[in-house]
């Protein structure tokens, strides 16, 4: 079971996600994330999708996508090199000896401390999913109100370009 | 020339030469039909429920090739399509479904007959679409038609709703369509075929297995020459039965749960497996861990994503059946080299041992009738040239083992779905393609009553076809597993308080016949495509009421542990 990080450029079609996410439901895919939003040609959305599964069901995984006529183009980026990219946002407790200890994880994880109240910190961090992980496990003991992740989003490295 | 949505549709569906519209009108179809009764090139079909007009099509579509079309009204018209377009796209049947829909200001607001239709329906198209402005029309249909032909076929709906059918513009069919995200594969890889062709040669012990993809390829022909350039065994799948002729004696029958000793028992023991035009089903392969354990596999399909689905294959060539196959025989007949002829006859005495076993006999001396007679009187008379419909169950599997198909497109069943009811409607579609042709519809007392409303069409349009019920009076299959697994108890397996068929089948204006002897069969059948040939004939077969199909392979069990009588 590997994690697998697929890219999609799709018709900006109203029911292209559903027909994505409609598949993984129907064939039981598993789906840890999913994110999309237009590029810069408003006929094409960019999605992002984070799976995992043997190599046979990734290998479906794929061609099931390729066969929705809406996809137009797809990438397995996991299977080379890339970067990839996860926002998140958390609300943390920020009291006492916490206040100094959730500072020094962010600036630890190369975060930013974006809202502050007496008692919170919100804090916003932008890495790899793994890294979000870890910062999350990092807190330890320190009590976490809330977390948001925007699911990861992802692009080759060096030339390959995913395009029409 | 500035045309009405509704008269965009009509115009529309001549210009891809559409002859026959099989639907139910309804308030969000209104437009579209009063277009229809004003002009006299496009026929109109008035089922009695959209399921049947889903069927219809489909039957239209497997028995010609060219697409089945449908047309139905919003919310209930479109949700009673569903099994019909669910059917279509588990057999890959080309089929293009005008949806009524409310119209656009109303859309989200629970509206009177209104529901999501392309949402119900996304799970079972090939595509679908919505039609938002009356200026898409012609290019959505032109594209429906396109994806639903083209590539692996299948069912694409078009839903539009009513005030679009109202609105005008101009009209302009489109010569040509292309999708950017949308060109199947249809030419295969030359290096693939090339290694396929080499694996081939080395083959002891061949067998050739092919499905329904050989028959929507139209491929048969090229089927044929390859297995008799090649002199290997070939078997068909339940869809891809009459591609190649099953009084040849290369054909080896059908294989699967319910397919012949040799045809499973040769997949079992082979040593390379072609397979051409089938998806590996698990009613073919029974137990996957145990499925062909010795076989190299080469796999010719035009759907990537059924290449190494099911089963991991060595040489897999993504393109057209037929394309691939004249390929592979261009390659064959340019070499004086064939295969191990002291190998492939040693296989060959071996194949026939197993045929010897004779595991579709049947004991005739019962004095009831037996189903599987039934079928072999009806290939008799109809000289095995009929095309034959049937519903699912035990009577499905008689036909397809006992009929023997010998061309394409005659033998016409929902494989994939399993969908009861779909028989008759079929027929009637089938009937409505080619009125010379004889057609049947082998069926059961529990099938024909899903659709039986059909008997009415058949009389309004007069499609004579000739019903086969074999009636039992049990749900047969579902009696034949609880006999088999549930220790006999017989849970809502009993059809209770059936129909007098005959007494039906006459109040719908047709000939009914009740037939209870075993000597009676032959002369009602004759009686059905003679003396009634221009009539309704519906045939209530009281047969054995106990009687299993054989040979079977159990749930879980491999293909060399069938159960033989």
């Amino acid at each position: 079971m590997n994690k697998h990080i697929i890219s999609l450029l799709l018709e900006n079609e109203s029911g292209a996600l559903s027909r994505v996410a409609g598949l993984f439901s129907a064939r039981a895919y598993n789906i840890e994330s999913l994110s999309v939003a237009p590029t810069d040609d408003a006929t094409l959305s960019r999605m992002t999708i984070v799976t995992s599964g043997t190599d046979q069901i990734v290998e479906q995984i794929q061609k099931q996508l390729n066969k929705l006529v809406d996809v137009v183009k797809l990438v397995d980026l996991t299977e080379s090199e890339h970067i990839e990219r996860e926002l998140m946002l958390a609300k943390v407790e920020a009291v006492g000896d916490a206040r100094d200890e959730v500072k020094r994880l962010v600036d630890i994880f190369n975060g930013k401390v974006v809202d502050v109240t007496d008692t919170t910190y919100t804090v916003e961090i932008t890495d790899t999913g793994e890294k979000l992980d870890s910062f999350i496990t990092s807190l330890s003991s320190i009590k976490i109100h809330e977390v948001v992740r925007s699911g990861a989003i992802g692009i080759s490295s060096g030339d390959k370009i995913l395009a029409v | 020339m500035e045309l009405t949505g509704a008269e965009i549709v009509v115009q529309s569906l001549i210009e891809e030469g559409v002859e026959h519209l099989f639907g139910y009108p309804g308030g969000a179809v209104l437009h579209i039909y009063d277009a229809i009764h004003q002009q006299e090139q496009l026929q109109h079909i008035l089922v009695r429920h959209e399921q049947a007009a889903t069927h219809a099509a489909d039957g239209y579509a497997r028995s010609t090739g060219k697409p089945g079309v449908v047309l139905v009204t919003s919310g209930p018209g479109a949700t009673n399509a569903v099994t019909g377009i669910a059917t279509a796209y588990m057999d890959s049947i080309p089929m293009v479904v005008l949806t009524g829909q409310v119209p656009r200001p109303l859309i989200g607001n629970d509206a009177f007959q209104e529901v999501d239709s392309v949402g119900i329906t996304r799970p079972v198209v090939k595509h679908n679409f919505l039609v938002e402005d009356v200026k898409d029309l012609a290019t959505t249909i032109k594209k429906a038609f396109y994806v639903a032909t083209t590539g692996r076929p299948g069912p694409v709906v078009v839903d539009i709703p009513k005030d679009i059918t109202a609105h005008k513009t101009e009209f302009s069919y489109p010569r040509e369509i292309n999708i950017r995200s949308y060109h199947p594969t249809t030419k295969g890889h030359t290096g693939q075929i090339k290694k396929a062709y080499e694996l081939i040669l080395e083959a002891k012990k061949p067998m050739i297995y092919t499905g329904g993809g050989v028959i929507l390829s139209n491929a048969s022909e090229e089927l044929v020459k390859f297995t008799q350039l090649l002199g290997a065994p070939i078997t068909n799948t339940l869809m891809g039965l009459g591609a190649y002729p099953a009084s040849d004696k290369q054909f080896v029958g059908m294989l699967g749960m319910h397919g012949t000793y040799e045809a499973n028992m040769g997949m079992h023991n082979c040593d390379v497996l072609i397979a051409i035009g089938a998806r590996f089903d698990d009613r073919v392969t029974g137990n996957l861990e145990k499925f062909c354990p010795d076989a190299r596999i080469v796999h010719v399909d035009i759907d990537p994503a059924s290449i190494s689905k099911n089963v991991k294959v060595d040489v897999p060539i993504v393109g057209d059946v037929k394309d691939v196959v004249t390929e592979l025989n261009k390659l064959i007949e340019a070499s004086d080299q064939r295969l191990d002829s002291a190998a492939l006859s040693t296989w060959w005495q071996q194949i026939e041992e197993w045929r010897a076993q004779d595991c579709l006999k049947f004991n005739r001396d019962t004095g009831t009738i037996k189903p599987q007679f039934v079928v072999e009187q009806l290939h008799q008379v109809t000289e095995g040239n009929a095309f034959v419909t049937s519903d699912v169950g035990q009577h499905q599997m008689f036909a397809a083992q006992y009929y023997g198909f010998n061309k394409p497109r005659r033998w016409i069943n929902s494989g994939g779905l399993g969908t009861m009811g779909f028989g008759l409607p079929a027929a009637m579609g089938v009937k409505i393609a080619h009125p010379d042709e004889q057609v049947a519809c082998i069926t059961g007392e529990g099938s024909i009553q899903m659709c039986i409303q059909e008997l009415s069409t058949c009389l309004q349009y007069n499609t004579p076809v000739k019903i086969i019920n074999l009636n039992n009076g049990f749900l047969g299959m579902v009696r034949q597993w609880q006999e088999f697994f549930y220790d006999r108890r017989y849970a809502s397996s009993y059809v209770d308080a059936l129909p007098d068929f005959v007494a039906l089948a006459e109040a719908y204006g047709h000939v009914g016949i009740r037939i209870e002897k075993p000597e009676d069969v032959r002369q009602a059948i004759e009686d059905a495509f003679g003396k009634y040939k221009d009539r309704t004939v519906f045939l209530d077969f009281i047969i054995d009421r106990e009687e299993n199909v054989y040979p079977m392979i159990p749930a879980g069990a491999g293909l060399n542990e069938m159960i033989l009588v």
